[in-house]
């Protein structure tokens, strides 16, 4: 009782196809996550994403009496010709309270530079609850050569970090900054002539009234 | 068994149009144009050997430099590679280049092609009474796909990678040091053979998905199919769903090296700790991919050996079915110690604990098989049992390791590296060699010696012991992992492992004089060299196999059990 072979092409090539286009479809999935693990960051703050909110949000926000302190930290990537630093160190806020806090950045460079600022809170559990309602990091910055400019940022931190279990004991918040050059300002830099400095840091005792 | 004619009835049936039953095709376009999935599985094994030996070379260099504190031997390797007088960073380029190489080779050289294109391709089609794979030409460029990916890694190994030569970013290639951090085409290379090797490896899924689903014989229904095929057929649908993820990673890593992409890069909006989710979203399934063939393997030879069924057939095949799936949601255990808040941890600890359960399944079914069975220690079965422990080793530890809390203490030292080895090398291992003992004589026609089998098995299940169980002690004392030298306190143990690399070296020696032997003097192998216990179909055919086999169908009756 044996039956003669059949191959069923039409049939293996049915199965095959829906298999290939599973993995394409899985192919597919790991370039839509970029996009989606954005979306995940900017929702949840994971990884310390800090959120965004207008003035009008901010407007309604209640004060609460508690007082948590914010530390600024300032940063700029290798051979990045500028210098980039927080004004204060820190500042004592109470939750829910408006506060402005300001960043100074000079280019020490001949030539004009670009760059945008990436940013994160530590602890990252504080990221969902860390408002900015304006911020030099929301937008592309560019330097004149030697050009020296206050950055500020207006800030509040959300009363909701007192109902988080995770967060509501976090007494210090530091917010972080790291310049990074523009690809197209850093390849004009590279077209032209080479890089000289210009200027002196800034000093430091100036910078951190 | 009585529904399946004895030895060789299969093979005395004729077509008319073709006179030679077994003709073989000449020796290239045999080998090297293969369509044949008995053939390509040679090859794969042969392949797999091949690179068992560049990466387990590679270890025994990493042992050797392990062996005391300080760097011995680091700038003569290099040297032999080519740097000539190399600075000391380029000396720990090359520890990193080593490691990067072992994981690679061992993970898509070795274990892949061995239990899935090796073992799979042979024993898929023969367990379930089909002639051959669905798609055979594709079968083939899957092999060499496999192959030329590890020609690219290899060819890597002499390009220029940032400090030195060789690409040295481990096996998991995380950006930024896979981007930025190393300039020079040896990373290129590197990951270009990622993306052949995966290539090959998904068309190999989908020719065992359609293999399974369409060509078995008639009667051989799904809940009848022997449990090694299961096997294949949950790993055919992870590296389906695993492998596209991580060749999306890994081109995101190559246009962000060459193409100025940011996917990774901050400064234009990307974050490096998305790769390692893209990359543990594959890399978790991945080590479930090199195991459950071997869970498979080992099913077949304690049945065998125990001449009953094997006990809960469904729990087992649908544990494997569990632990695929689980595997899907388990991957950021990898990753607690990049900044998981509290809750993300707690849900990733508990679901991979989860996973202990259908896994305890399968050891305490394994364990119940053996139980008032009628027990043969044939080799197979020595290696299998031995399979049993040193897996069952492994698997606490990483119940251990599932905890978030505790792998914050324990993440990148030693004891991680005991527990991943215990799982593979000695478990994926340790399986490969078993089912090699059991089908061994079934592929070439010659038995092996036995003697030597059991030699081996006892040479080597000492040696790997030697050399990883220390490792516990090492990583729990903060040994971190990835690093050529280490603090005086921990020469103690490092001494002992080095010590038991060599002994398990002497173990592949044995291994290879067994080949010889069989191929020299072993005596000719019947069809079913086992006896009662191996009752799946490749048993019915004559060892080794006729070229074609089955051009007239098994017939699988109901009252019979085929597993």
């Amino acid at each position: 009782m044996a039956t003669q072979v059949v191959p069923d092409t039409r049939r293996n090539r049915k199965v095959g196809l829906i298999a290939g286009a599973c993995a394409l479809g899985m192919l597919g999935l790991g370039y839509a996550s970029v996009p989606l693990y954005r979306l995940f960051c900017q929702v949840t703050g994971y990884g310390g994403t800090t959120q965004r909110a207008d003035a009008k949000t901010a407007a309604g926000v209640k004060v609460a009496g508690k007082v948590i302190t914010v530390r600024f930290d300032a940063n700029v990537a290798r051979e990045m010709p500028w210098d980039f630093k927080p004004m204060q160190v820190k500042q004592e806020v109470r939750i829910g309270e408006r506060q402005i806090a300001r960043y100074h950045a000079r280019n020490l460079a001949s030539q004009t530079v670009t760059g945008t600022a990436i940013f994160n809170v530590s602890p990252e559990q504080a990221g969902k609850y860390f408002n900015k309602i304006q911020c030099f990091c929301f937008t592309e910055q560019t330097l004149q050569p030697g050009q020296d400019v206050p950055m500020p940022v207006i800030y509040y931190v959300d009363p909701a970090i007192l109902d988080d279990p995770a967060a509501k004991n976090i007494e210090e918040i530091t917010l972080s900054y790291t310049f990074n050059e523009t690809h197209e300002s850093l390849a004009a830099r590279r077209n032209a002539k080479p890089a000289k400095l210009v200027e002196k840091p800034l000093d430091p005792a100036q910078a951190r009234r | 068994m009585a529904s399946i004619p004895a030895n060789e009835g299969f093979d005395a049936h004729d077509h008319a149009h073709d006179h030679d039953h077994d003709h073989k095709p000449g020796f290239f376009a045999r080998w090297f144009m293969s369509t044949n999935h008995k053939d390509i599985g040679t090859l794969y094994l042969i392949f797999a050997i091949f690179a068992g030996i560049v990466g387990g070379a590679v270890s025994g260099m990493m042992r050797a430099e392990l062996a005391q504190p300080g760097i011995q031997y680091l700038g003569y390797f290099a040297q032999i590679l080519g740097t000539a007088n190399p600075s000391f960073d380029q000396q720990l380029h090359l520890w990193n280049v080593l490691i990067t190489a072992h994981g690679l080779i061992m993970v898509f050289f070795m274990v892949m092609p061995a239990i899935i294109g090796g073992f799979g391709n042979w024993f898929v089609p023969i367990m379930i009474g089909a002639p051959d794979m669905a798609f055979p030409r594709m079968n083939n460029v899957s092999f060499w796909l496999t192959f030329v990916g590890f020609l690219s890694l290899m060819i890597s190994a002499f390009m220029p990678g940032g400090t030195g030569q060789g690409a040295g970013t481990g096996w998991t290639v995380y950006a930024p040091l896979s981007t930025s951090g190393s300039v020079g085409p040896a990373v290129d290379f590197a990951i270009f053979s990622l993306h052949l090797s995966g290539a090959g490896s998904i068309l190999g899924a989908i020719n065992f998905i359609t293999t399974i689903f369409n060509m078995r014989a008639p009667g051989m229904t799904l809940h009848k199919m022997p449990l090694f095929v299961w096997s294949v057929l949950v790993t055919a649908f992870l590296l389906l769903l695993a492998l596209p993820v991580l060749a999306a990673a890994i081109t995101m890593l190559l246009t962000d090296r060459n193409f100025g992409t940011t996917f990774f890069d901050p400064a234009g909006g990307g974050d490096p700790v998305l790769y390692q989710h893209l990359f543990w979203f594959f890399g978790h399934p991945e080590v479930y991919i090199m195991i459950l063939p071997g869970f498979g393997i080992i099913s077949q030879i304690i049945s065998t050996f125990s001449k009953k069924p094997v006990f809960g057939y469904l729990g087992m095949a649908y544990a494997m079915v569990a632990i695929g799936v689980v595997g899907f949601i388990v991957w950021a255990h990898h990753m607690y110690t990049t900044g998981l808040d509290v809750n993300t941890k707690m849900y990733f600890t508990a679901a991979t604990m989860v996973i202990a359960v259908p896994t305890g399944i399968k050891i305490f079914s394994w364990i119940a098989t053996m139980w008032g069975g009628s027990l043969e220690f044939k080799s197979p079965m020595v290696w299998a049992i031995g399979f049993i422990f040193l897996f069952t080793v492994g698997g606490v530890t990483g119940v251990v390791l599932a905890n978030g809390g505790v792998d914050d203490n324990l993440h990148d030292t030693y004891y991680v590296v005991a527990h991943f080895h215990y799982v593979l090398s000695l478990g994926a291992v340790t399986s490969l060699f078993a089912g090699f003992y059991y089908w061994f004589p079934k592929m070439s026609g010659r038995m092996h010696s036995e003697f030597l089998s059991h030699l081996q098995f006892w040479i080597f299940f000492v040696g790997v012991n030697l050399i990883f169980f220390p490792m516990h002690f090492l990583g729990v004392q903060g040994m971190p992992r990835r690093y050529p030298d280490y603090a005086v306190a921990y020469t103690y143990w490092n001494e002992i492992a080095s010590f038991g690399y060599v002994i398990m070296a002497a173990s592949i020696g044995v291994f290879f004089i067994n080949i010889l032997y069989a191929f020299l003097a072993g005596k000719k192998a019947e069809a079913n060299y086992w006896g009662e216990g191996a009752t799946t179909l490749e048993w019915t055919l004559s060892s080794p196999p006729p070229f074609h086999q089955f051009e007239t169908l098994p017939v699988i009756d109901d009252k019979a059990h085929a597993h």
